[in-house]
Formats: C-alpha cells, structure tokens, sequence
C-alpha cells in the first residue's frame, strides 16, 4: 500500500439537483456522486435527483469542468423486478458517466457483462468491511473502488488497504449510520421502507412533528423517535438516533445525534493509502454543498501546500450540531 | 476560513413589527401573487420537481412579523394568500420561522435541514409535501431580488397587462382559497 498524496486525493462530492452539481462542482469537487429519480439509489426522497435530460446536461457541465460525474444505482432490486436497475445501468453507461455506484451483486454482474468499459464502484451499501470481502468483489465484476463502510478505524482501514488491490473510498463529512449499512432493518420495522430496498431511511412519508408540553416531539410511523426540550438541536427522525428508556435511563441507545466530520483526519487517511474522501448529503441543500464542498476543498489545498488544515467550520450544518470522527477513532472500544 | 454568510438569525425587530401591525395586507398580497405567478412560470420545474398534482396547502408563518402566507398548488398552478393568522385545519403543512430564515431558505443561502437542527425553522403536517417543496425551491436557484426585478420589469414593458392583474387580484381577493378540507 502506497499513501496517497494530499494533491492526488479526490474529493467526491454529492449532488441532489442539477444545482447542486453546479455549485458542488464549481466549489472545487474532483467528482460528484448523483441519482436518477427512482428507488435505483439510496437517497429516493420528494423533489431530489436526476431525470435522465437533467443527468446529460449535469454530465457535460461536469466534464467540461474537469470533474468526473458518478451515478449511485446502489439499492437492492426486489425479486422479480430488476428492470428499473439493468435501465439506470444502460443508461448511465449510454449518459457517460465516469463510474456507476453499485451495491447488489446481481447489479454488478449485469454492469460487468454488458457494460465491460463502465468503471465500477462498490457502494457503502456492499458493506464491504474485509479485504476478502473487497477481493471477491473486484476479482469477481472488476470493481475499481470500494466505499468503505463507516465502521472501520484508520489503522484497520490501512490494514485491508495492504491487502488489496483497488482504490479505497471513505466519508469524512455528513450524516452517520450506527449499523452496517445495506444490513440496516430498522426504517424497514418501523414503515415498511428501507433505504436498501427503496431509497429511504425513515422516509418523510411516515414522519411528523409537533410540540407537547414545551416539547419538540418526532415520531416515525407509530412510534416516538424523540422528545427534545426547548432550546436543544433537532436530530433527523431515524429509529438509531432515537430516544429510549433503558435501565430506568433515557438516553440514546444507539447513536447519538451527531455528524462525521474527519477534517483532522484527512493526512491519516491518505497515510493510510486512502485515494477518495467522500461527502454525504445529496439530500441537503446548495448552500450546504457549496459550504463543506469549499471547506473540504480548502483543507486538502492546505494539506497539499503544507499549511493547517481550518478546523470546526462546519458546525453549524451538523445534525444536532455536534460532530464526531466516528468509527475512525473509535473511543467507545 | 470559510464561513457561511447567510444571517438567518437575523429578527424583525418588535417595533418595526408593531408598526407594520395596522397595514392592510392586499397590496402587499397582490404584489405576492404576482410575483409567485411570475417566479411559477419563469421556473416551471419547481412544480414538475414536486410532481404531485393533488391539492397541497402550504402555511408559511413568519414569527417576527404581523402575517402569514398560505401557499396553495394544484394542478401545477400556485396561488398565495395573506392573513393574519394561518387556519391550521386548511393546511397540509406549516413552515415556522424568522422571515430571515423562511427567505433564506427560498434564495438558497440557507440550509433546510441545519435550520431544523438549530430549531430556527419548524415543520408540521405533511413531511413529505414539505421535503418536495424545499427540494424544488432548492433546485430553481432563485434569489427573491432577481424575481422582484423580473416583476418590476415586466410591470413596465407591460402597463397594460400588469392593469388586468391587479384587477383581477383585487376582484378575487375577497373570495377564499378553495379546495377540500384537510384530513390529518
């Protein structure tokens, strides 16, 4: 495993509309990670993505700017119906996407056997926490990158980039899954919708919100996922990030409400041979992209010319405006 | 260092707020449709984003002045009406905040969701209704002086048909927006 220099990190930004790509690409994105409008990606939310005429013009803006453009078809098709999948494949490869973002075998496979020049990725929702496991996958479909899944520290991050032979991928800002993604059941319990099946975590369809007693009260399908006192940061309405009572002590059992921010961690990460740092947030706003696209944009030409990298910058654009460097550290062992 | 710029937490101060209390609302709901009318048809892809054809009745509830705005979609036209209070049953959804922040928001300078966490905006009814709006408004990368300028201008290359608006707005401006009462 080589390290990666600081100028040969990419940074991979998301994009929910063709504004948001605009801005993410003009904030300095090496590439950007997007998705059609269906349950084809894991962010299938009202008013977000791509149609296919907005994917071509998005392609060429990107690409006349030097910036490569990635299509997330990272879902699981349902049995028996795998068209809407082996279509967003046919057509991301026909639009000129630089890569495409899969997750399901069944998907790789397709891509690889009749898209052979596509440039594969492994989603994060592959879980793809071993090198055995990143192994079989690009010695099986020819995958070029693995996102890594955001369980795994530094030095174990390095460890599996010795012993494989593809380019790694990791977040470094954004919302925070607890569990194993693409393995996560609890949205699917809860509303019968899953963000592996359908593209939605604790879909906006079965959430709702309303005040009791000076409370700030979230609820997702029937149960309450929250009850927040006046004055405290909101959190999204995930079962993981919820509220429960446990040995006669409310608190969060699972997670708290907290964003990755790894901005300390990015010399690390590349020490550790990592080629990709990755945003989260295709559901969030242009000013949310042009803000952690630009602050993380700057951090890598600060690391690149030797100089600090800002810190703390972000805070304000957090979930439940606190940040965390997650998995990477690992405190809580 | 990179900052975000946008102040949301700016506030109407009381007073100005008191003073704005005894005006009548018409002129300013009237400029209000017509610029909704003319930000809906120079941006026909927020209502394609939202895609949902069936009534939706949006409250938008500005904590530091003296009105409210209820927003009504159907059939891929919009209408706007100013009250002083917003009639909670006839919504789908309300939006609560600042005005800074509820045209923060509108401009692209605000972050929905960063808002939420900081509770300076809050959303009840119809999470879904909300989502797609914020998303669509997000994605037609207006700014609210760019439309009002496009307004003014079209109001002066066109004396006559801005004459034809206003009486229409005026003529309908008593009658009640319409559509089914809200089931939630």
């Amino acid at each position: 495993m080589m390290p990666t220099d600081a100028s040969d990190l990419e940074l991979i930004c998301p994009a929910g509309t063709p504004a948001a790509l605009r801005v993410a690409v003009d904030a300095g994105a090496h590439a950007i990670y997007c998705g059609f409008q269906d349950e084809t990606n894991a962010r299938n939310f009202p008013g977000l993505n791509f149609s296919r005429s907005d994917m071509a013009t998005a392609i060429d803006y990107a690409h006349r700017r030097d910036c490569k453009v990635f299509i997330a078809v990272n879902t699981f098709p349902r049995a028996g119906d795998i068209e809407l999948w082996r279509r967003a494949i046919d057509d991301a490869a026909a639009l000129g996407a630089d890569a495409v973002i899969v997750a399901d075998i069944g998907i790789l496979s397709y891509a690889a056997d009749r898209h052979p020049d596509l440039r594969l990725h492994l989603s994060v929702q592959a879980a793809a926490a071993s090198s055995e496991c990143i192994r079989f996958y690009t010695e099986a479909f020819g995958v070029k990158r693995v996102v890594l899944p955001r369980v795994l520290s530094v030095p174990e991050i390095a460890d599996i980039n010795n012993r494989i032979s593809c380019e790694t991928e990791v977040f470094v800002f954004g919302g925070l899954c607890v569990m194993a993604e693409g393995r996560c059941s609890l949205s699917s319990y809860a509303t019968g919708l899953s963000p592996n099946m359908h593209g939605v975590c604790s879909p906006a369809s079965h959430v709702s919100y309303h005040e009791a007693n000076g409370e700030f009260v979230s609820r997702l399908g029937d149960f309450t996922i929250n009850r927040i006192p006046a004055n405290q940061p909101a959190a999204y309405p995930t079962l993981c990030k919820g509220a429960f009572q446990a040995k006669g002590a409310i608190g969060q059992v699972f997670e708290d409400a907290v964003s990755l921010d790894a901005s300390k961690l990015l010399p690390a990460l590349g020490r550790a041979g990592v080629k990709a740092l990755k945003i989260e947030g295709r559901q969030r706003s242009r000013a949310y992209t042009k803000a952690v696209v630009g602050a993380f944009r700057a951090a890598l030409d600060a690391m690149a010319s030797g100089t600090e990298i800002p810190l703390g910058v972000l805070k304000q654009l957090s979930e439940g405006q606190s940040a965390t460097c997650g998995a990477y550290v690992k405190t809580w062992r | 260092m990179f900052t975000l710029s946008f102040r949301h937490d700016f506030r109407v101060p009381d007073l100005v707020s008191s003073a704005l209390r005894p005006l009548p609302l018409l002129p300013l709901e009237v400029f209000l449709r017509q610029l909704t009318s003319s930000i809906v048809a120079r941006h026909p892809d927020i209502l394609e984003r939202i895609g949902r054809t069936d009534l939706l009745r949006f409250g938008i509830d500005p904590v530091d002045v003296p009105f409210a705005m209820e927003i009504e979609l159907r059939d891929g036209t919009a209408g706007v009406r100013l009250m002083r209070s917003l009639e909670e049953r006839m919504l789908h959804a309300r939006i609560t905040g600042t005005l800074a922040a509820l045209m923060g928001l509108v401009d692209g300078e605000a972050d929905g969701d960063a808002l939420f966490f900081s509770r300076e905006i809050v959303v009840t009814g119809d999470i879904a209704a909300v989502l797609a709006l914020r998303n669509a408004v997000d994605a037609a990368e207006i700014t609210l002086l760019r439309e009002a300028a496009a307004l003014v201008e079209l109001w002066i290359s066109q004396p006559g048909k801005l004459l034809r608006g206003l009486l229409a707005d005026e003529a309908g401006s008593g009658s009640k927006v319409g559509g089914d009462p809200v089931r939630r």
